[in-house]
């Protein structure tokens, strides 16, 4: 008991300022309890954290907080600068920039949670068998590993994107299907450590089929790897879907995301005279990844169980 | 460790294997072909001159086929012509790889020499006002898209306050000599070079952090402190060299994306490297050079990685491999 309040009081990560009293953590507290106490211990983490709710709340309420069309044409209006009704000014279609970037939201926040979604699937089902029987699979899966580990990520992404056509689906799949191999790796470490432990042997000896050995047994044990990489994820899925929608690969116009609104760039003269067009949406995507980020940081400290001085 | 070299090289051949063959198939099966745009661009073209080149470079023949002839050419020894640029894909890449690693190379050397002190001070002051600036800003530089911090600074920087040129390596045709031409290229590098540095310092630095976090709570750091060596010593000393040996493997890994580590600030700063020769390529359906470009992406980062292991084994003598 007083390793635990001596380890807990000298939690690291971002409550670096804080030095309130020791955390008072009584028997029996299950791991996700210690670590949401750890977590809401942790300023910068919270301060991130609500950044995140309101960006869903932004992406799920768009329509409630302006009254502006997203999509509504005006080619009389283009090019406005930010004045009192359009804050951000207007796009090259005399769109109302704010609006676009609040709908912008969405497209970037499903691109995140859709390719992570993907990613999480691949690389949990092919890291846990691959460390689970070993043998054969073991190196196939392995094999397939390397090959996804050296592919160029923006090429392989260039060039996928060219096959499926630019759409946001595009961008799910692409981003999801080329980040999977380092979760894979790091499941399949934590499966090989795991599957020598006495509990999983006792599964076993009670009859219990190799799905539900896997499936409530070992992958629970794995969460905390899992939970980390996904949240990482998805600042990784935003950032993809920036940089191919910045190309013009990802989601497709007139659908609003802050990538294809970072795109207006790509034109010299939007680039060096219309900066609101393109600015707004970068520092959204800024803000997002870093929020995400903190969060997803302070998570993996949270749950470090050799919390150290 | 000599038989698991050789070992280690005889995998690679099955994943390079596998690389050609996953982007070649991909290539082939994106539509369009390099012909397209010059039929746009040249509207008196018969579709009978067309079909025959499109023939001429086999453009119909089924994958496995079009693979073969790719795969006995590249064994001959020869990279084969650019459809569209009509060059020796060898030299084209030549040119272009040289480009690109006049920008890669000084960021990665800069942003470690910037990131490893940074990173130690970090972790030796843990918990105080330097060590979480320094952590938010790793953050931040790890959160922002670079190709986003390349377009603000080219607008503000070199456009508005014209500090830079806008882009490219050189001043095109101004026949600069001796120290003007000098003077010139670093001009043109300085913008995408402190990007790529920034971008790095902050991966560099968070791991240099934890890494030496990890080894100060080891006992054998305790030890060093308990018999009276000075503080200077024991992190320099003691910790550094340990906490050294990650971050080596990580610069090793790091290598093998000096080619393709940068596409998008190279498409801002239009600066002619691998990356826009490949993406260029793609985009023309060049198959010939998109399929050497990639392929010597790929085995780049591959090698790097095999170089990490080996460097691991070196840095660390309690690593054997056998």
């Amino acid at each position: 008991m007083l390793l635990l309040t001596h380890v807990l009081d000298t939690i690291r990560g971002f409550a670096i300022m804080n030095k309130s009293a020791p955390l008072k953590i009584s028997k029996g507290q299950s791991l996700w309890a210690i670590t949401l106490t750890r977590l809401f211990k942790n300023k910068l983490a919270i301060v991130a954290f609500s950044v995140i709710i309101l960006l869903i709340l932004m992406a799920i309420f768009a329509p409630v907080i302006t009254s502006f069309d997203p999509n509504r044409i005006n080619l009389s209006n283009k090019f406005q600068k930010p004045d009192d009704i359009h804050r951000l000014g207007t796009d090259d279609f005399g769109r109302d920039v704010l609006t676009r970037l609040i709908y912008g939201t969405r497209a970037s926040l499903l691109v995140g949670l859709a390719s992570t979604g993907i990613s999480v699937t691949i690389g949990v089902t092919l890291g846990a068998l691959s460390g689970y029987y070993g043998g054969w699979i073991d190196n196939l899966v392995m094999r397939l590993v390397d090959i996804f580990m050296c592919f160029p990520f923006f090429l392989m992404a260039i060039v996928l994107a060219s096959i499926l056509g630019p759409s946001i689906y595009t961008v799910m799949i692409v981003s999801g299907i080329l980040s999977w191999p380092s979760l894979a790796r790091m499941v399949r470490a934590e499966v090989l450590a795991l599957k020598k432990r006495e509990f999983i042997e006792a599964a076993r000896a009670l009859g219990l089929n190799v799905s539900s050995i896997i499936i409530s047994h070992i992958l629970p044990n794995v969460f905390s790897v899992i939970i980390v990489y996904a949240t990482l994820g998805i600042a990784g899925g935003i950032l993809g879907e920036a940089g191919l929608s910045y190309l013009g690969l990802g989601v497709k116009q007139p659908q609003p995301s802050w990538g294809n609104m970072l795109s207006a760039a790509q034109n010299m003269s939007s680039l060096m005279f219309y900066p609101w067009l393109w600015i707004p949406p970068g520092i959204m995507i800024f803000l997002t990844t870093l929020s995400i980020n903190i969060f997803g940081d302070a998570l993996r400290d949270a749950l470090d169980p050799k919390q150290k001085k | 460790m000599k038989s698991y070299l050789i070992r280690r090289l005889l995998l690679m051949i099955p994943v390079i294997f596998g690389v050609s063959v996953i982007i070649f198939t991909l290539i082939s099966l994106a539509p369009g072909d390099p012909f397209a745009q010059m039929i746009e661009a040249n509207p008196s073209m018969s579709r009978a001159d067309y079909e025959n080149l499109l023939n001429s470079i086999g453009y119909y023949d089924p994958i496995p086929v079009k693979y073969a002839k790719w795969a006995k050419q590249v064994f001959s020894g020869s990279l084969g012509y650019s459809i569209s640029q009509k060059q020796p894909i060898a030299d084209m890449i030549g040119r272009r790889l040289k480009n690109t690693l006049l920008l890669s190379i000084p960021a990665l050397v800069l942003s470690t020499i910037i990131a490893i002190p940074l990173g130690v001070l970090s972790a030796t002051k843990q918990y105080s006002f330097l060590d979480y600036i320094l952590t938010l800003l790793a953050l931040a530089g790890i959160s922002i898209p670079a190709f986003f911090l390349a377009l603000l600074l080219l607008k503000y920087l070199a456009f508005d306050l014209k500090l830079f040129p806008l882009q490219g390596m050189e001043t095109i045709a101004a026949g600069y000599t001796g120290t003007r031409w000098l003077h010139d290229r670093l001009h043109h590098l300085a913008l995408p070079l402190s990007i790529l540095t920034t971008i790095q310092v902050a991966g560099r630095m968070r791991y240099t952090r934890s890494s030496m976090l990890e080894i100060i709570n080891q006992d054998y750091i305790r030890t060093a402190r308990a018999k009276g060596l000075g503080e200077k010593s024991v992190i320099y000393k003691h910790a550094l060299r340990n906490a050294l040996i990650p971050v080596i493997t990580v610069l090793s890994i790091s290598l093998g994306s000096l080619l393709s580590g940068a596409i998008l600030t190279e498409n801002v700063f239009m600066w002619p490297g691998m990356g826009t020769l490949v993406y260029q390529a793609i985009s023309n359906r060049d198959y010939p050079l998109v399929m050497a470009g990639t392929m010597l992406l790929a085995l780049s980062m591959l090698i790097a990685n095999l170089l990490a292991d080996i460097a691991y084994a070196f840095a660390d003598p309690r690593i054997r491999y056998d």
